[in-house]
Parts: C-alpha cells; structure tokens; sequence
C-alpha cells in the first residue's frame, strides 16, 4: 500500500520536474536577454537538483544525495560568477 | 520497489503529500518562468521553486530516510541551508546586473524615475 | 581564546554541518572540530567585519514570522501565476524609505526579502537609505511597504542595533 502511494507520489514528482526543467530550458534558448538567460539556468540547476534529490528516495539510495549537492554548489558558483560578469558591462550578445 | 516497501502508511502518506507539493510548486514556478513577459517578473518565479518547492521534498526526503535507516538522516538540511542562502545572492546580484545593463542603455524596461541611480557618486560600486 | 579560535559560532556551526552530512562518531568529531578551527582562523585572516548580535531572543520570533510570511507569499505567487494572462495584475518598482542602517541587518533584510516569493530587492541607496524593490502584485504594494516598515524593520533593530 505505501510502496503504491510512494511509486506515484515520486512518480509524478520526476515527470512535474523534469517538465518544469524543459520549460525553464525553452527560456535559455528564447533569451531574450543574457540576464533572462543567466537566471534560467539558476532555476534549471534548482530543478534538477531537487530531480536527483526525488529519484534518490525513488531508488531507496542515498548516493543521489551527494550529487544533489554538488550541483546545488555549482549552481551557486555558475550563477554568481556569471552575474558578476554581466555586472562588468562587456557582454557580447 | 523493495526500500520502498518497507516505509510504513503513516510516514508514507506526508512523504507523498510533500512530494507533490514541492514538485507543483517548483513546475508552477517553472510554467510561469516561461510564460511572464519581462525579466524583473521573472525574478519571482525561481523562488516558488527554492523556498517551498525545495523545501517540501527536502523534508521528504529527510523523513522517508530517517525511517529507513531507523536514525536521524538530516543531510538533506544542509542542501535546504545552501539553498536558502544562496539563491538571494544569486537572485540580488542578477536583478542589481540586470538594472545596471538596463540604465546603461536607457531600456524601456524601466520607470523614467529609476533610470538614474537616486543619488549619484556611490562609494563602493 | 580569541586568537585559537577567533569565530566560535562560525566554527560550531561548521562542527555542526561536518557532522550533518557525515554520521556522528568521535573521529568525525575530532577532523570536523580541526578542520572548522583551521577555517575560523582563515576567515579571520580575512578581516571581515564582525557582526554583533544584540538581543539572540529576538531570532526566533524573526524566524516565525519569515516562515508563516513565506508559506503565505507561496500561496499568492503561485495562485497569480496560474491565473496569469486573465487577470489584470500589474508589477511595480516601489521605492521604501530604510530606517536600519547596520550592514548586517540590511544583509538579513535582503535575504528576507529575496527569499520571501513576491518582492526582490533591486538595489540600496547608501546615502539616501532608500531601497529599490520590484513587486510582482502592485495591489499588495501597501502591504509590503507595512511588512518592511512596521514587522521586519523594528525586529532587525532590535536584533543588530
């Protein structure tokens, strides 16, 4: 009974984020700035940080937990170091 | 399906409730993220998706593992901690980036009011 | 003391994260307390400014209020963002007056405020102490400008001033 509620439950969770990675990813290609980009991407790595974090329960395992992570810090990293440059003014769109 | 199996219904049925709600969120966050027309709307999306989207699945997550393994799991908070203290960094630095491109280029983007900085000769910036 | 360990709560809490994402036993204990005072000392080699914190009991107040505020926000943000494209909601850039002056707490103030679902902060004017924020329902306007003004600004003065 609970592995049914679970299955679903976890289910639909990959299936709403990875659809919610997809849409945020149309919005990297349609731009139509680069700070629209930049801050899509943020959002991209947020979703598939919080797919891996579900596809880890799903599995039972914790070694999802420790990507999850690494992607978190390198969504962090990504994003500030790119904000920084965008700030600097010499873009090239 | 086996680790599955062995949550009992009680933890099983706030696991799932959690799970959906965190996943909703993040996907309304995402849906409006592609459908809101300019980019300091945008701004607001990203949030939905890090503060109750992460939240509820990371909560999740940390209840469905602590009953696995029958002890405390509370690695998940530490993503929660990173989240909550980096996406404003991230978000504020972008919207400070973005106002700064927009007054550069006088963009329509923006109210007349905001298109100088309110006093000039800032230290610091 | 101050020169062996010159941040004890930025250390605890590193003691803290070390063990969170390991699992407790005494040789975790001895290399996260060593790594967490190498890393205070290095903080300290960088000079940052140290915040003081007045008045600990106010956090916890502060902290219940974020929650309940940002479950609430969550609900209206996302209700808004469904009905988008029928309903008539108009965003706004609002200019608040800021009485707080100490770094920390504008630096806590920003977090609040960027992480709270409906209002991002753009920019802060240190001369004028006015703050730039974008609003995504310009109907709720007078309720962010009463959130900012009359809750969270008195809280964080009592905290860090």
């Amino acid at each position: 009974m609970s592995a049914t509620i679970l299955t679903i439950a976890l289910g639909y969770a990959q299936v709403a984020l990875a659809l919610a990675g997809c849409l945020v990813g149309t919005r990297i290609l349609r731009g139509p700035r680069a700070q629209d980009r930049v801050l899509a991407l943020d959002a991209l790595y947020v979703s598939i940080m919080l797919l891996f974090l579900v596809t880890g329960m799903q599995l039972g395992t914790a070694f999802f937990f420790e990507a999850a992570t690494v992607v978190a810090i390198m969504g962090f990293v990504t994003s500030v170091a790119l904000a920084k440059f965008l700030f600097r003014g010499e873009v090239i769109e | 399906m086996s680790p599955l199996e062995a949550v009992p219904l009680w933890i099983a049925i706030p696991v799932a409730i959690l799970v959906v709600l965190g996943s909703t969120l993040t996907l309304i966050g995402a849906l409006g993220f592609a459908r809101l027309a300019s980019f300091y709307d945008r701004l607001h999306a990203p949030t939905l998706a890090t503060s109750w989207g992460t939240g509820g699945i990371i909560i999740a997550s940390a209840l469905m593992f602590s009953v696995l393994e029958g002890r405390a799991v509370i690695h998940e908070f530490v993503i929660g901690l990173c989240i909550v203290v980096t996406t404003p960094v991230t978000l504020m630095m972008l919207a400070r980036a973005a106002l700064h491109r927009d007054r550069a280029e006088g963009s329509d983007a923006l109210p007349p009011g905001l298109l100088a900085r309110p006093e000039k000769n800032a230290p610091g910036e | 003391m101050t020169r062996l360990i010159p941040h004890p709560v930025l250390s605890l809490s590193m003691v803290m994260l070390w063990l969170m994402l390991t699992r407790f036993s005494l040789g975790y204990l001895i290399l996260g307390t060593a790594l967490s005072l190498v890393a205070g000392r290095a903080y300290s080699a960088l000079h940052p400014a140290k915040p003081r914190v007045r008045r600990w009991r106010a956090i916890p107040r502060l902290a219940a209020t974020l929650f309940r505020d940002i479950v609430q926000s969550n609900i209206t943000v996302a209700r808004l963002l469904l009905i988008e494209g029928r309903g008539t909601r108009r965003s706004a850039f609002i200019q608040v007056p800021l009485t707080i002056t100490d770094e920390n707490a504008l630096a806590v103030l920003a977090i609040i405020l960027t992480a709270t679902p409906g209002t991002a902060w753009l920019e802060y004017v240190v001369e004028t102490g006015t703050l730039t924020l974008h609003i995504f329902d310009a109907a709720q306007e007078a309720h962010y400008r009463e959130m900012i003004g009359q809750i969270y600004e008195p809280m964080l003065m009592e905290i860090f001033e």
